[in-house]
């Protein structure tokens, strides 16, 4: 178990900014929350991840244990069994690892066990591919799993600092996915100011056990059935503790801007407040789209970005809060849709569509497999949106356009119905 | 003819146990479950001396697994023959769901209540022939007994 109020025994001098990928910033959060048990299977691109915590341990700087299982499904396990002992457990996986976590993600969420998941995004096989989509996060979209994105290092260290204290939060209790984009975060060094080691332990703070297997003195069966008499009940407890869970993630935001001065919001904005214009995306798209919104802006179009930072629990309301007032929103989703629309479009269209706010919404796939998006493809995604604008309509006549893929055009789902 | 000792077993099987003022687990909304479905053994933390107490001694909470009967899992089950039994105690050792009841180091029997019917003690039993058989579930213990193996040669 970490112990009381001092994090691991030996501490690490950091500079003030250090130059960091994804993973090895991953790695230093891990470190500094002192957790107990990493259970792991390393894939690329989130080897880093598990490579950088066993490097620590092997190093003397953290007090825990590594634990190299024989695939991802007992990686996240073994994750599954230290929490319900008792200690702070984590992991790190992308893509076909996350999918042959699937089954053990739903246990850990039904069994609330309160597990950190780096999650690298990669595209999902076949064909085989190691770059950067969403198709991993969307696959654990159900799972009763919080799902956090981050844009960069930085962020992604400060919100797996985060993840563990929303996770562990008596009224929480549910594990949470910490997103980046594979190899444009997680293998891209940049700049990253970490909190010093005791900072950081304490902002976190010491596990919280309830009804740990290792409480002796309240013998406790976990992992149980329950058939038609109980099952609905738990899942229903389960996923309340998740609607709720919103008002503990802004109050761990709200504490971690007090130590780091970074403040993070449950959906992220640029330029939204008089746009007519917003688009909608995650990851280091949100990045690239802020800069295209800012060339924009200066050209005097009214255009602004939006990224639920929060990804689940979807936040409807705060969607209306955010969209309602703008003409037309394109939802950018970066995973192939399987012959639907993508999921940023099913819930902002979900959001507004028992309101009186009627823009125009529209869906792009986008850089599957890590097919680049730079500022002059999403130029041509908002000025389709500003002549849609104009015209008062769709111009394409489809909700659905595939963006970036070579050979003929691609538009699925007529605006007429 | 076999030693028959199961009008020890009620006595070892605990019995299900409820606290009067308790409202049952089955009753209860959702708002009223421990998160995770974990289930406790226990009413009440426990005093560690509890060990030195018989399981059919102790007071168990509602939602202990003792409480829940799984015999209808099973398709074959074993049959215990006591007169050829050495107590060695390999079944007890081995049976994954502690269906084997042995006291001061004797076989006693088997709580049909929890054996799924593995099979495990029989495969674990020495004598020869085993004194724990695998017989199909609708058998008769009194007709397994009549029909025990012989005797193998090496």
């Amino acid at each position: 178990m970490s112990k009381l109020k001092t994090g691991n025994s030996r501490v690490m001098d950091l500079n003030t900014v250090e130059v960091w990928d994804g993973n090895v910033a991953n790695s230093h959060a891990l470190r500094q929350a002192s957790v107990d048990v990493v259970s792991a299977y390393p894939i690329t691109p989130s080897t880093g991840t598990v490579e950088g915590y066993a490097s620590h341990k092997a190093n003397g700087y953290v007090d825990g244990e590594m634990i190299m299982t024989e695939s991802e499904h007992a990686a996240m396990s073994g994750c599954i069994g230290a929490a319900a002992a008792g200690a702070r457990s984590a992991t790190a996986t992308s893509s076909q690892g996350l999918a042959l976590m699937v089954e053990t993600l739903y246990q850990a969420a039904g069994m609330r066990m309160p597990i950190v998941l780096c999650l690298i995004n990669r595209a999902l096989a076949a064909p085989l591919n190691v770059n950067g989509d969403h198709s991993d996060m969307y696959l654990a979209n159900q799972s009763g799993w919080i799902s956090i994105d981050a844009c960069n290092p930085e962020e992604s260290y400060d919100l797996v600092l985060c993840a563990f204290k929303i996770a562990e939060h008596k009224d929480v209790r549910l594990p949470v996915i910490v997103n980046q984009d594979g190899f444009l975060t997680s293998h891209k060094a940049q700049n990253v100011r970490p909190l010093d080691d005791e900072t950081a332990y304490q902002f976190v703070g010491d596990y919280l056990e309830i009804n740990s297997l290792l409480n002796f003195d309240t013998p406790v069966t976990h992992g149980v059935q329950t058939e038609s008499d109980w099952h609905f009940e738990h899942k229903a407890k389960q996923n309340d503790a998740m609607m709720k869970s919103p008002k503990v993630i802004e109050e761990v935001f709200a504490e971690y801007e007090k130590v780091s001065g970074r403040k993070y919001n449950m959906i992220e904005t640029h330029c939204t407040e008089d746009a007519d214009v917003i688009l909608v995306c995650m990851g280091t798209t949100y990045e690239t789209t802020c800069v295209t919104a800012d060339k924009l802006r200066a050209e005097g179009k009214k255009v602004g970005v939006m990224m639920p930072r929060v990804f689940r629990p979807t936040q409807l309301e705060s969607f209306v809060k955010e969209l309602g007032h703008a003409k037309a929103i394109v939802c950018m989703d970066r995973s192939a849709p399987g012959g639907q629309t993508g999921l940023l479009y099913n819930d902002v269209t979900a959001a507004l569509y028992n309101t009186d706010k009627r823009p125009l919404v529209t869906n792009i796939i986008y850089g599957l497999g890590g097919r680049d998006i730079n500022v002059e493809n999403l130029t041509g995604v908002y000025n389709e949106a500003l002549a849609n604008v104009e015209a008062g309509k769709i111009l394409s006549g489809t909700i659905q356009q595939w963006v970036g893929v070579r050979g003929p055009e691609l538009k699925y789902y007529s605006v007429e119905g | 003819m076999a030693k028959d000792k199961s009008e020890n077993l009620d006595r070892v099987v605990p019995k299900l146990t409820s606290i009067p003022d308790q409202k049952s687990v089955f009753a209860m909304g959702w708002d009223e479950l421990v998160p995770g479905a974990a289930c406790f053994s226990f009413n009440e933390d426990i005093d560690h001396t509890v060990v030195n107490v018989q399981p059919e001694d102790r007071i168990y909470a509602e939602t202990n697994s003792i409480n829940k009967y799984v015999g209808d899992w099973r398709v074959v089950k074993p049959v215990w023959k006591a007169d050829l039994c050495i107590d060695c105690q390999n079944c007890w050792l081995y049976c994954p769901d502690t269906s084997i009841i042995s006291r001061d180091k004797e076989m006693v029997g088997i709580d049909y209540d929890h054996c799924k019917g593995c099979g495990i003690c029989s495969e674990v039993c020495p004598t020869n022939p085993k004194s724990l058989v695998m017989f199909v579930e609708t058998m008769k213990n009194e007709e397994a007994l009549m029909q025990w193996p012989e005797k193998e040669g090496k």
